[in-house]
């Protein structure tokens, strides 16, 4: 079967065209891209009951020197415009990783549009961000840096003027990666920060203890009530997947729950239209956490597919307790309140994921899945290494 | 493809980056027939919606999901640009022909920022013969022209006058037509007067001239029980005999169903409401489903949307390339293969290459 051409089109249609290209090509070079960044894995015991091996890429294999360097830089505040904000700000060792805000605060106090999400369990994820636009840790962790509302840095220079101007840093770079200051790259802060936040796992919660470990008291009768309704009447498992022998509570897709849509679909047209012409990538981490409308546009931004618009990634569940709020945009501020969104079928709108709609849930069954929630919450979370 | 060019492929997947269009249960057809067909005329594009069988409950309460179903492909048309010329609407608007269904129907359809041409379906009709929608909605046969194309609609859910007599009530009658696998059913046909109708339509029109056919049942017979099936296919199909290209477009059967008969290519559009497994499945009766057809594998019924698709029709040159976007799975492509002289499954022709049917339902 032979391609056809561009030849083919009128000069009319090519003009269609050529806006298309012009999109397609942005989307099509970021696809690119991921597809050569793909690394190979290798995966590790996590030795944590309820988490599976933990995917580690060959190019960028643990250690303890990696994940010390990885810790100190995850900590330096002096990698942001105003020397008031590092990683640690938005995702506090100390708060299960995440701020409890709304949405982050970064430098000036100024605010983004999308709610910290934990970096617990984190190393499990296929794709990072609320709209998976990085496909791994290392790729996440280089675009902080450069948002204009987060560390505020003109350029990653700025951060490898620092780091080779300290002693400390430059003696560690040589331990891990047996390079001089000169070599010192971006590349090599967002492998070591990757690989202290690969530590950032937690399982063996009482549910792992119930479910994994059969420990047949590890849950409260309400909790277990709230696990068959998790696995049956509320359809959570579907997209937060439990599996046979552990839990991540994901599947690495993307879904429309209406939330937040609400905010951009009277005027859609108008910012797609916009969009499409728009010279700007799509995948602009800075438009994105500046851009209110491009923000709301979800998994669409980086994919340009129909299907994407409005959806974002299906966050794990694991202490989410403790990680309040919840949501992409940080406007529920309960569990309760995320149960009640889905017992009503999620916020009405044309592109409301499939399999979103209404539960009928009593108020029992309501309080039965927070108490199973709750029992996600592992007794011990990492910290930073000492 | 070759290096350097954009080929079609890329330009579909472009086209479903720009236009927010791709989501949904309809089809964007993009008619270039001027190679083959030799007739002068501009490209353009359609939509074409199908199948929402949008059901009323009581009072105001309709089904929920096949209301987001229709809603979502309006949507979807409304946020294309370049925006199609027109959308058709391929019939089974309404479940049981309830007036309420209908003008609930077109309450929602009227949100759609492009004109309308309705294609009637059964559902539709048996209730009251049809009265309702001719009064409110549209004609049950007509033709148009439009830039260069001739487009032929066709009511091809009629049947025998015996069956509609049998039944003491509309009610009776409509529940009986609305039932899949009816021992009581009875097949549907395009009926004489259509089909003298449909020459006259056509005496005028030259053989080049490209010919599109909307129907709501396909116009061949693929399985009685389930009246994917039209008696008097073959009369039809004789009267499209003399022309170059025809096209004949349908709803019905709400999978990825295609065939070549002759002259005549036949295309299958998605349901926006839910997906039909092949009556393969079921093999009590015969069956005449093209061999050229591979299957849709099973569906996930958590996901009310996964089995339901839109597709982007291309018509260049006059011969069809389906891009089926089937929500949930993976897409599929159906090209008109010179060679072979008939559409092939481009992607899942080879038996080693058709899609596992899923496995943790």
């Amino acid at each position: 079967m032979k391609d056809i051409t561009f030849s083919r089109f009128d000069s009319k249609f090519l003009g269609y065209m050529f806006i298309i290209f012009v999109f397609y090509c942005i989307g099509c070079d970021s696809q690119k891209k991921k597809d050569t960044d793909l690394t190979e894995l290798t995966y590790i015991p996590s030795g944590i009951l309820g988490l599976p091996d933990l995917p580690v890429p060959k190019n960028n294999p643990q250690s303890n020197d990696k994940v010390s360097l990885g810790a100190k830089l995850y900590s330096d505040k002096r990698f942001s415009s105003d020397g008031t904000v590092s990683c640690a700000t938005c995702h506090k060792p100390e708060q299960a990783f995440v701020d409890k805000l709304k949405v982050s605060k970064g430098i000036k106090n100024l605010t983004g549009t999308r709610n910290a999400p934990t970096v617990l369990n984190a190393a499990y994820y296929k794709t990072q961000f609320w709209d998976g636009r990085r496909s791994d840790l290392e790729g996440q962790s280089k675009d902080p840096l450069l948002n204009p509302v987060e560390h505020g840095l003109s350029s990653h220079d700025d951060l490898i003027k620092i780091v080779k101007a300290d002693q400390d840093y430059t003696s560690r770079f040589k331990t891990v990666f047996g390079i001089d200051s000169d070599s010192i790259r971006i590349d090599h802060v967002a492998m070591a920060i990757a690989s202290f936040e690969r530590t950032i796992i937690s399982g063996d919660s009482p549910f792992d203890r119930y479910r994994f470990g059969k420990e047949e008291k590890a849950l409260s009768a309400s909790a277990i009530r709230g696990l068959n309704l998790y696995m049956g009447k509320a359809r959570c498992q579907d997209c937060h997947t439990i599996s046979e022998t552990y839990a991540i509570f994901i599947d690495d897709k993307f879904h429309n729950l209406g939330v937040g849509f609400k905010r951009i679909q009277p005027k859609l047209e108008e910012i797609l239209q916009k969009k499409a012409e728009s010279k700007n990538s799509p995948t602009s981490d800075e438009e994105i956490l500046t851009n209110i409308e491009s923000s709301e546009l979800g998994r669409f931004s980086v994919t340009g597919i129909s299907e994407d618009l409005g959806a974002f990634k299906t966050p794990g569940l694991r202490n989410i307790a403790l990680t309040s709020p919840y949501m992409h945009d940080g406007s529920l501020t309960s569990l309760e309140q995320v149960i009640d969104l889905y017992d009503r079928g999620g916020e009405a709108n044309p592109f409301l994921s499939s399999g979103i709609r209404p539960l009928g849930l009593s108020g029992q069954e309501k309080a039965d899945l927070v108490s199973f929630l709750k029992s996600l919450t592992s007794p011990v979370l990492p910290s930073m290494p000492k | 493809m070759e290096e350097g060019k954009l080929s079609r492929r890329d330009f579909l997947r472009g086209t479903g980056g720009l236009l927010a269009a791709s989501i949904v249960p309809m089809s964007l057809i993009e008619i270039a027939c001027g190679g083959r067909g030799k007739g002068t005329h501009e490209k353009f594009t359609f939509a074409f919606i199908s199948d929402p069988h949008l059901t009323h409950i009581k009072g105001t309460n309709f089904v929920r999901n096949f209301d987001s179903g229709l809603n979502k492909a309006i949507e979807t048309v409304n946020l294309m640009f370049p925006r199609p010329d027109f959308a058709v609407f391929g019939g089974d608007l309404a479940q049981l022909g309830k007036r309420e269904e209908l003008d609930h129907g077109m309450e929602l359809l009227s949100k759609l920022k492009v004109p309308i041409k309705f294609v009637i379906g059964e559902h539709d009709y048996y209730l009251d013969l049809g009265n309702y929608w001719q009064d409110k909605i549209s004609k049950l046969n007509y033709s148009f022209d439009h830039k260069g194309v001739h487009f032929v609609v066709l009511n091809s859910i009629l049947t025998y006058d015996t069956w509609i007599k049998r039944w003491k009530t509309p009610e009776e009658r409509m529940n009986e037509m609305a039932r899949l696998d009816n021992p009581n059913g009875s097949p549907f046909m395009v009926g004489d007067d259509q089909i003298t109708w449909l020459k006259k339509d056509l005496e005028n029109i030259k053989s080049g001239t490209p010919l599109v056919v909307l129907s709501h049942s396909p116009l061949y017979k693929i399985y009685k029980p389930w009246n994917f099936w039209t008696d008097d296919a073959e009369k039809i199909q004789s009267v499209l005999d003399r022309f170059d290209n025809v096209t004949v477009f349908h709803g019905h059967v709400h999978q990825v169903l295609y065939n070549q008969i002759k002259n005549i290519s036949f295309y299958a559009l998605m349901s926006t409401a839910w997906p039909w497994p092949y009556p393969e499945s079921y093999t009590q009766s015969p069956h005449y489903i093209p061999k050229m057809t591979v299957f849709m594998n099973r569906q996930d019924p958590f996901h009310e949307r996964d089995g339901t698709g839109w597709a982007f029709v291309n018509m260049d040159n006059a011969r069809e390339e389906m891009h089926y976007k089937l929500w949930e799975n993976k897409d599929r492509i159906v090209k008109y293969d010179e060679s072979a002289g008939h559409p092939v499954d481009s992607i899942y022709q080879k038996p080693e290459s058709r899609i596992l049917p899923q496995t943790h339902y």
